[in-house]
């Protein structure tokens, strides 16, 4: 079982590699939740996949009777999609306000629109945007 | 003991919940971010003298003993580090009372600071590698929205490049934990430092530079840096002199804590790759400063060749080296966090960061040049300041094992520094203002007093370095002993396994 897992970790990674290096910036968000889901899919992996009950120790034992499956790969795969969760939805809106405040999303053409006289003057005020 | 070990994460994270909660109150939100930078200080070192009093402190959360719960633990490295996190915290919560606008305050500047403050305590003190990951995560995650805080275009311009790359370098990290729990079914340093011995060491080789990318980027080694200069000079200088100060030197904890007590099984190798990696980072550092003149865009290049300093430490792999790698992490710290800071007041007093434009502060500013010649002389290595001290540590520790190609580039590049430094002196100090440019008033004193600090504090460890260099002697040589880290995790018995496996 674990080995065309193994292959699909690599093929997802490969993927999302490819699209993070891309100009396209919404292209990037989806690379990157790509490799996000291939690194998930590898801790997954790497803490073997069997078959077994729940971990669950009953009263008076010290230790659960049988095979039980691992829940810490579980448990750590839980934690990674949360934090990848909240790190994606960070990246979607930067996209967003990026393309709101240098109305494009490609990093070649970012650089040049800053580089390009703008109305306001100084670098002291900070523009919010309302 | 144990809440003492989790002190300097928990309280700024408390912090930061009640400064949501205050989000309408500014002037509330301001005494109660200052007064908990100070409290943190002081727990801080009372932890660091616990530690070098009594040795390691270890906190097992729950109640569940190491390997199978979470630990904390306090050794000198972490001790001091955590440290000079609560030093950075005063000072720069001090200069934002004046540098953050209220704009930024509305969006929530204090409670990210002290989330951020929270990630890099928890970092230095976390004794788990997934762990270690979270932490990570906390500080970045904060610092993403520090740094874009403010939504102007530089800003989000430097953000991307900063949000991806560091995101991209998360993944890897994130990955190569899974090959290491892959590998030896724990996650704990400890168990880890115990049980990686015995595991092949080709595959623990990769793990081994997976590590080394994913922490590479975060500490911005050769050539993982490009982010760096592309989006430090961005934030207000208070924000900016934080992540100058702590957040590469984040990375370099990670560094030096993975290859001390994990990947030691083949020195010869990954701590040959780290010279040489060190070496490049010195030397492109400080090259890419001087074809700057945005003073901080130049400080920012600075921050990297710095960095090869502290790797080239870690690689040379001695007591002695480790010894300078650690005093130089402090010592960087203090003045180059300090150096931001006065560029700020510069910008104030001359309306620019550009040094063409900038000028007139010898004349106008008597006392801020004072101040920028301890930091910027002790940057460049010049006795009897702080960095004299760091430097020659880490040449003699070269010296010693008589490597003399990497010792030769930390002297070339330290004479490059000080040319650097020697040109931001010239420009923006020596020369008068270009025409028509007027002094601007004088700055509030809220600025110049962090500056002050930080100049005293980078002064006395020059001029008193004894008790410095004991407290770092001391984390090196836990460092080049993981047995002494084991035993305080996991007891006698494992560490006496582990030494009778590795010699």
């Amino acid at each position: 079982m674990e080995t065309p897992l193994a292959v699909l970790v690599g093929v997802l990674f490969a993927s999302g590699l490819y699209l993070v290096m891309q100009r396209n910036l919404l292209r990037f968000v989806f690379g990157l939740l790509l490799l996000s889901a291939s690194v998930n899919l590898l801790i997954f992996t790497a803490g073997r996949v069997t078959r077994g009950t729940a971990p669950i120790i009953p009263e008076g034992l010290p230790t659960p009777p049988g095979d039980v499956a691992n829940a810490l790969p579980q448990a750590l795969v839980l934690t990674a999609i949360v934090i990848g969760f909240g790190l994606i939805v960070f990246a979607i809106v930067l996209v967003l306000r990026t393309h709101e405040r240098l109305g494009t999303i490609d990093t070649a053409e970012m650089a040049e629109r800053l580089e390009a006289p703008r109305p306001v003057a100084t670098d002291l005020e900070d523009e919010v945007p309302a | 003991m144990s809440w003492l070990v989790a002190a300097p994460v928990v309280l700024p994270l408390l912090t930061a919940a009640l400064l949501f909660v205050l989000q309408s109150r500014s002037e509330v939100q301001r005494v109660l971010s200052t007064t908990s930078t100070a409290v943190l200080v002081t727990l801080s070192v009372i932890l660091l003298y616990r530690v070098s009093e009594g040795g390691i402190l270890v906190a097992q959360f729950g109640e569940w003993r190491a390997p199978f719960g979470i630990s904390f633990v306090a050794d000198h490295l972490s001790a001091i580090m955590v440290v000079v996190t609560g030093v950075m915290a005063v000072a720069t919560a001090v200069y934002a009372l004046r540098d953050i606008d209220g704009t930024r305050e509305e969006l929530g500047y204090h409670p990210l600071f002290h989330v951020l403050l929270a990630g890099i305590n928890g970092a230095f003190l976390t004794g788990d590698l997934f762990n270690l990951y979270v932490w990570f995560e906390v500080l970045l995650i904060s610092s993403f929205v520090l740094l874009t805080l403010g939504n102007r275009r530089e800003q989000l311009e430097g953000g991307i490049k900063y949000v991806a790359v560091n995101l991209v370098s998360s993944m890897i990290f994130l990955g190569a934990i899974g090959l290491v729990y892959g590998l030896t079914g724990t996650l704990n340093f400890a168990d880890l430092a115990v049980r990686l011995p015995e595991a092949p060491g080709g595959l623990v080789t990769v793990i081994a530079m997976l590590f080394l990318v994913a922490f590479g980027v975060k500490a911005a080694l050769f050539p993982l840096f490009f982010w760096l200069p592309a989006s430090y000079h961005t934030p207000p200088l208070a924000i900016a002199a934080l992540f100058a100060g702590m957040l590469t030197k984040v990375g370099v904890y990670a560094l030096i804590r993975v290859f001390t007590l994990l990947f030691v099984h083949d020195v010869a190798y990954t701590h040959t790759i780290l010279l040489w990696i060190s070496g490049f980072t010195m030397l492109i550092g400080v090259l890419g400063a001087a074809a700057q003149s945005d003073v901080r865009k130049l400080l920012s290049f600075h921050i990297i060749s710095q960095i090869g300093y502290m790797i080239m430490g870690l690689a040379l792999y001695t007591p002695l080296a480790l010894l300078g790698s650690i005093f130089y992490i402090v010592h960087n710290i203090v003045a180059k966090a300090n150096l931001f800071l006065i560029a700020g007041i510069g910008r104030r007093l001359t309306g620019s960061f550009d040094l063409a434009r900038m000028g007139g502060l010898y004349r106008g500013a008597p006392f801020l040049s004072v101040l920028f010649l301890i930091s910027a002389f002790s940057l460049a290595g010049f006795p009897p300041l702080s960095g004299f001290w760091a430097k020659l540590v880490v040449v003699l520790a070269g010296a010693r094992v008589e490597a003399w190609p990497i010792v030769a580039v930390a002297l070339l590049v330290g004479l490059l520094t000080l040319y650097s430094m020697t040109k931001v002196w010239q420009a923006a100090f020596w020369t008068p203002l270009p025409a028509g440019e007027r002094m601007q008033e004088r700055p509030s004193a809220l600025l110049y007093a962090p500056a002050v600090g930080l100049a005293l504090l980078t002064l006395a460890m020059g001029l008193w370095s004894g008790p410095f260099l004991a407290l770092t002697e001391a984390a090196a040589n836990e460092l080049m002993d993981p047995s002494i880290y084991v035993r305080a995790v996991l007891g006698e018995a494992a560490a006496a396994a582990m030494r009778g496996d590795t010699p």
